[in-house]
């Protein structure tokens, strides 16, 4: 029996794409449904009913929400291809610790670049420089953040990059200037298909922050 | 094979550092727990958690892992003889991770709020978003439990665990605040479970005492109001 496998998803968003990135390196076909989140689908809300967002992966009918968790399932249900997670239980709590850090300090700061002005706005850019050198340190001189793999932290982070043209433009600031080694790490991940096509268009992202800016009148 | 030594930097009134605590019982894990008071953070803790420099940090063989999930879902791979705490079908595995990250980012928050809730209208929005919350959790019960006694079906898993630890703050705000909060007529599934929860002997062992919750309650307040 084939796997019917479903991803309800945004273009633009840095969830969607891990989960993009992670069916793309396990070589899994799936049907991509993009979703309008100012009219969400009868499917998205039944698929998802406690968060109503996406990303969600439906597996032969049945649904997995939140990016990090979705890898984690794609990695486990396809262990036979290109593995995600390390296999030692302390490198795979490091991994799991940095990807969570990734998503409640990274994420939150970038929020605060592009969603708020002045101070509030220079301390997102403050928080978020200093999170991605606490990352360049864990990244330190390795490959990949799993070490000579690809693995799931590298899938974590990577989406960022796609993001970072709009941060940099909107907080008037140069990522590379600070965390040169993770900029060197995202141009090798880019190298990867699985993430070359899976990632978003940073100029499409910074096009929709702008008039997202404009329509909340953020950019005076 | 050598035990490796296993350190425990936490404080008993803490709901994180319960789960980490039961998760090490129920694998029957022997290890040293090292009080740390949350409000004047050791050398130890910031050495081994430099990052977050917050309880719990469970330290194995000198390498420390922190964040409470993250530690709970360590001690199953680490020690994988001994009863699963995470399921063994990937897709309840998702499932159960779903439910502990929506219980840790979305419900537990709520309870804290509730009790440092000033005023009626502030307070009944919360117990409103707790009762909603709850019959969420009724449900993923069903789902997860299969008609069994536990979220893990026979046995007590990840969900039971992480659940199961806020119990204890639970019963406190519900009597500081004078609500009912997990009643058998709104979600009876989920109340059942509760009391077996609390009658059991390894949360017995690892929970704290409602009183002394209580009493922890009233000193912190106490302190709050002489420092304002």
């Amino acid at each position: 029996m084939a796997d019917e496998v479903i991803l309800l998803d945004v273009d633009i968003s840095l969830f969607g794409m891990r989960v993009r990135v992670a069916l793309a390196e396990k070589g899994i076909e799936y049907e991509h449904k993009i979703e309008d989140l100012v009219n969400k689908s009868q499917l998205l809300l039944e698929m998802n009913p406690v968060h109503k967002k996406i990303p969600v992966l439906i597996h032969n009918k049945k649904p997995i929400c939140e990016s990090l968790i979705i890898v984690q399932y794609i990695d486990e249900m396809w262990k036979d291809k290109s593995p995600l997670l390390p296999s030692d239980p302390y490198q795979r709590a490091q991994a799991r610790f940095w990807a969570d850090f990734i998503d409640k300090m990274v994420y939150e700061s970038g929020i605060k670049i592009w969603t708020t002005k002045g101070e509030e706005k220079e301390t997102g850019k403050k928080e978020f420089i200093e999170n991605l050198k606490l990352l360049e340190g864990v990244l330190g001189d390795k490959h990949y953040f799993g070490g000579e793999e690809f693995g799931y932290l590298d899938v974590a982070l990577i989406t960022f990059y796609s993001w970072f043209y709009a941060y940099e433009a909107i907080g008037e600031f140069s990522i590379e200037q600070h965390c040169p080694k993770l900029i060197e790490w995202a141009k090798r991940c880019m190298e990867r298909e699985s993430v070359s096509k899976s990632l978003a268009d940073p100029h499409e992202i910074y096009d929709f922050v702008l008039i997202l800016r404009k329509k909340y009148g953020i950019d005076q | 094979m050598a035990t490796r030594d296993v350190k425990l930097l936490g404080t008993w009134s803490c709901p994180y550092v319960n789960r980490v605590q039961l998760a090490l019982k129920l694998k029957s894990i022997e290890y040293e727990f090292i009080e740390d008071n949350p409000y004047n953070r050791s050398e130890i803790l910031v050495k081994n958690n430099p990052v977050l420099k917050k309880i719990p940090v469970l330290i194995h063989g000198n390498k420390p892992v922190c964040e409470s999930l993250i530690i709970v879902q360590y001690i199953d791979d680490a020690w994988p003889i001994g009863p699963s705490l995470l399921p063994s079908d990937a897709y309840d595995r998702a499932l159960a991770r779903f439910w502990a990250a929506y219980t840790d980012d979305k419900w537990y928050p709520l309870i804290k709020m509730l009790r440092q809730a000033e005023g009626k209208e502030e307070k009944e929005a919360i117990i409103a978003k707790l009762a909603e919350g709850l019959i969420l959790l009724e449900d993923a019960f069903v789902i997860c439990g299969k008609g069994k006694d536990y979220f893990g079906g026979e046995n007590i898993g990840y969900i039971d665990i992480v659940l199961g630890s806020s119990l204890a703050w639970l019963r406190v705000t519900e009597i500081v605040v004078g609500v009912q909060l997990l009643d058998q007529t709104r979600t009876p599934g989920l109340a059942k479970w509760a009391e077996r929860v609390i009658s059991n002997d390894v949360f017995k062992d690892v929970l704290p005492e409602t009183k002394k919750l209580l009493e922890l309650h009233e000193k912190i307040q106490a302190f709050i109001k002489s420092s304002t």
